[in-house]
């Protein structure tokens, strides 16, 4: 069979159309450029003696215009290749950019779905349906749900994926893109999309595989790290002295130190052995636990049968979970207390490096978000509602928590998506090193770095991972521009 | 401010000190000493031979001990074997006569310690290395700041333009592109010989060799740096630190632009350039100053990261080496080096920060 095109038979004549509107634009561009050093500027509205007004076009706001048409041909044509992908009936008339719409194909009915119904009813979403009014929290938003989605539709239900991520076809070996397989067995898909890496796996099916590895893990361990950095920041605001004088030391202390050492010693197989991460995630994992029984003790102890109904389900659930999340008997090479808790209880284990890779992430960002949140309580406990409360003669933690804490919401909101953004990277960041979660995992960090190596020869397969981190990072922090900028509005 | 300084300088000391005893701590913990004899000694120890093996080289006393005489502030381990009543010790070189070695010799003697892997001083293999990485983050600095600041200046000057929108998304994307992001695709796009431009460049013969840039900076550290093997890795190091430092500059001269004195310079009828360049620049470069100084340890992952994916053997190259090949003195070395760099940059930027603004001066 022949190699797959890379835009099909729609390419004929999208492709110089689309080829036109990046020229366009470069020229428009360069012009406007050339224009403002030579000082000309866009047209203004001037007023008339009785009163109407009229605008004044001037050579600029023509240019303008035409890059405006540009950037709207090239998304068309974008358009094109994925109906195309979608109508057309054969893989070879598709083209790789095609086929490869034809598989995200659930992807895109969830992301339609999503913006129909969030554009409809967006006045009555609060804060959400307001990032719908930003053009670059929406652009930001559509990224992301773009990569939530992939993942759920490779991870949960995988459809978009072609091939396994472990598959290997060794014939397939650094493979271009859009190469066919060389005996496809009945209902295999007959083409490697993005072409095969060293090993001969499929390359675009990593990458989805990969989306649902890193969306697994970052959210949560974003999540973890503001756990313990509110369990901390909030009291050390709040009461100061001391406490806050010790606390901030300790947060200066792992901030201070390089993040990049921080990986290298937790991950050595050494530091492993010593059971140094564990210990870690014996502390670290504590505080979730301490979050929610503190949270229900001070808003539910006037009303002692609810309050224990609640502080006893947190007990219990977050203790089951966490002794199943620590304790791992059925490995030999750990100490002794992380062995105690029994086999029949222990829910899960977590695999391998994932539990060391998840505690670093969670140590690394955890001081950042302890001295935000301290400085937001510092900021709010001067307000007239935290004195009234305290007239009122409520409990510092509920003060804290029912007081402080929803008021201080915004920022963390966006500092949230901004860190989700950041743990992306610092997980790419340990696959780069080879520190990920196993060697085969086709998360992003660990697949460019495989692909590193023979990168200037076959640089195809750690393109389309770097690619994909950066549209995941970018947005993200587009989304928590838009976001900071809406709220910002109230 | 004397005070000021004192006591920063003490928390910084502390600072330094917890940091390396966590390091020291991390780095002999008994698995790593276990592989250090088994290396070192024989693969096929016993743990009897195991102990026997570190207690006559050192490493069988107390951590904290063994901390100190690292430090130097404890006097070196001795011993006398028994059989042939010779006797080493911490500070007893190879061929040295027991009398003349000095008591002491640490990091305050100066002494670094010895590299089992690369079997030589720690401090002789760090200097030149260390000079490598000066040398990349140098033109990196030189790269990064000043474009930040354009752009910054650039896009905070008239907030909420089309030049302000435009310049800002590209901050947001330079942060939300990590090192072995953008180095990857320069290198596809600039260093290939089978993809990206370099191809085309060559075919229609405006290169003369067969790719744009060097994909390696290896040559760098021999022949020196030319535009040709350094433009890569020092871009890649700039951009992901350019987008963030761009962007506290925009924030802070948007502000400054809203102030009072800048409306009345505008009604006292001051052109506009005048504006930006004596009224506003000076006091909007006030707060990117911290930002800029506290980017010196982030540049640090970034250089790790850079000299990885350029194969340039410096700091952050030996870094990762020694942290692989468990080679403890080398990497206690090593991240006393990034520790001090991430302490005294905090210190600058905070003294700086006093220094320069003088509404916030601490008496």
């Amino acid at each position: 069979m022949e190699p797959l095109t890379w835009s099909g038979s729609f390419g004929a004549f999208l492709n110089p159309l689309m080829l036109a509107a990046v020229v366009a634009f470069v020229i428009l561009f360069l012009t406007n450029v050339v224009m403002t050093f030579a000082g000309m500027r866009s047209g203004d509205f001037e007023v008339n003696a009785d009163g109407t007004l009229v605008y004044q076009r001037t050579p600029m706001d023509m240019v303008l215009t035409g890059m405006k048409y540009a950037v709207l041909l090239f998304v068309l044509c974008c358009i094109g290749y994925i109906i195309g992908g979608l109508t057309l009936p054969t893989i070879e008339q598709k083209g790789i950019l095609g086929a490869m719409a034809q598989r995200l194909l659930p992807v895109w009915i969830a992301l339609v779905v999503t913006f129909a119904l969030s554009i409809t009813f967006k006045r009555r979403l609060g804060l959400y349906g307001k990032l719908f009014d930003s053009p670059i929290g929406m652009a930001g938003f559509g990224l992301v749900m773009f990569w939530i989605f992939a993942a759920i539709f490779s991870g949960v239900f995988p459809l978009v994926p072609t091939h396994g991520a472990i598959d290997l076809i060794s014939q397939m070996r650094n493979e271009l893109p859009g190469t066919p397989l060389p005996n496809p067995d009945d209902g295999e898909y007959p083409y490697y999309l993005l072409g095969g890496d060293n090993l001969g796996r499929d390359v675009f099916s990593r990458v989805f595989f990969g989306a649902a590895d890193v969306l697994k893990i970052t959210p949560v361990a974003t999540l973890f790290a503001f756990m313990v950095g509110i369990t901390l920041g909030l009291p050390a605001g709040y009461f100061g002295g001391k406490l806050d004088t010790i606390l901030t030391f300790i947060a200066n202390l792992a901030l201070a130190f390089p993040v990049i050492l921080l990986f290298f010693l937790l991950v050595t197989p050494e530091i492993v052995a010593a059971g140094v991460p564990q210990y870690m995630s014996m502390i670290l994992f504590l505080f979730p636990i301490l979050f929610f029984v503190v949270l229900f003790n001070s808003r539910f102890h006037t009303d002692p049968t609810r309050r224990n109904i609640l502080v006893g389900a947190a007990i219990a659930i977050g203790g089951v979970l966490y002794l199943s999340l620590i304790s791992n008997p059925s490995d030999p090479d750990l100490p002794l207390l992380f062995r105690l808790w029994p086999e029949p209880f222990d829910l899960f284990d977590i695999a391998g490096n994932l539990l060391i890779v998840f505690v670093s992430v969670v140590f690394v960002n955890s001081p950042t978000v302890f001295r935000i949140v301290r400085g937001i309580t510092l900021d709010v406990k001067t307000r007239d509602y935290v004195a009234a409360a305290q007239t009122r003669g409520e409990g510092p933690w509920y003060i804290m928590l029912w007081e402080i804490l929803p008021n201080a919401r915004g920022p963390l909101i966006v500092d949230f998506c901004l860190r989700i953004g950041y743990t992306t990277i610092l997980l790419g960041t340990l696959g780069f090193f080879g520190l990920g979660v196993s060697p085969e995992s086709p998360d992003w960090g660990s697949t460019i770095n495989e692909g590193r190596r023979l990168l200037t020869i076959y640089p195809h397969p750690a393109l389309p991972p770097a690619l994909a981190l950066m549209s995941l990072v970018l947005g993200l922090n587009l989304l928590a521009d838009g976001l900071r900028e809406e709220s910002l509005k109230d | 401010m004397g005070a000021f300084i004192l006591r920063r300088t003490g928390v910084m000391i502390l600072t330094a000190l917890c940091l390396t005893f966590v390091v020291f701590f991390l780095t002999n913990l008994f698995p790593n000493l276990e592989k250090l004899a088994k290396t070192q000694g024989n693969a096929r120890m016993t743990d009897a031979e195991v102990v026997s093996w570190l207690d006559r080289n050192g490493y069988g006393g107390p951590l904290i001990v063994r901390y100190g005489e690292w430090l130097g502030v404890v006097p070196g381990w001795t011993r006398e074997d028994e059989a042939t009543g010779e006797i080493t010790g911490r500070c007893i070189d190879f061929g040295m006569d027991p009398a003349d070695a000095p008591t002491r010799c640490g990091l305050l003697q100066g002494d670094l310690g010895f590299s089992t892997v690369s079997d030589d001083e720690v401090g002789n293999i760090i200097g030149g290395r260390l000079l490598l990485t000066l040398k990349l983050m140098g033109w990196a600095f030189g790269v990064m700041v000043p474009a930040a600041l354009l752009v910054g200046v650039l896009a905070g000057m008239r907030e909420g333009s089309r030049l302000d929108r435009s310049l800002s998304t590209f901050s947001i994307a330079s942060t939300a592109t990590p090192e072995y992001v953008s180095g990857v695709i320069f290198i596809v796009l600039l260093a290939s010989s089978t993809a990206g431009l370099s191809p085309l460049l060559a075919e229609w013969g405006w290169i003369e060799g067969r790719t744009l840039f060097l994909g390696s900076a290896r040559s760098a550290m021999e022949d020196g740096i030319t535009f040709w093997n350094f433009a890569l890795p020092v871009t890649t190091i700039a951009l992901y630190g350019m987008g963030y430092i761009a962007r506290m500059t925009r924030a802070s001269m948007a502000e400054v632009m809203t102030a009072q004195y800048i409306r009345t310079a505008r009604l006292k009828g001051v052109s506009f350039r005048n504006i930006v360049l004596k009224h506003a620049l000076r006091n909007a470069l006030i707060a990117p100053f911290t930002v800029i100084m506290l980017q010196f340890p982030w540049l640090l992952t970034g250089v790790v990261i850079v000299e990885t994916l350029f194969n340039y053997n410096g700091f952050g190259w030996t870094m990762v080496q020694a942290a692989s090949n468990n080679d403890i003195e080398l990497l206690l070395a090593c991240s006393i080096v990034a520790v001090f760099v991430v302490l005294v940059t905090q210190l600058i930027s905070d003294i700086g920060y006093v220094f320069l603004n003088p509404r916030i001066r601490i008496a």
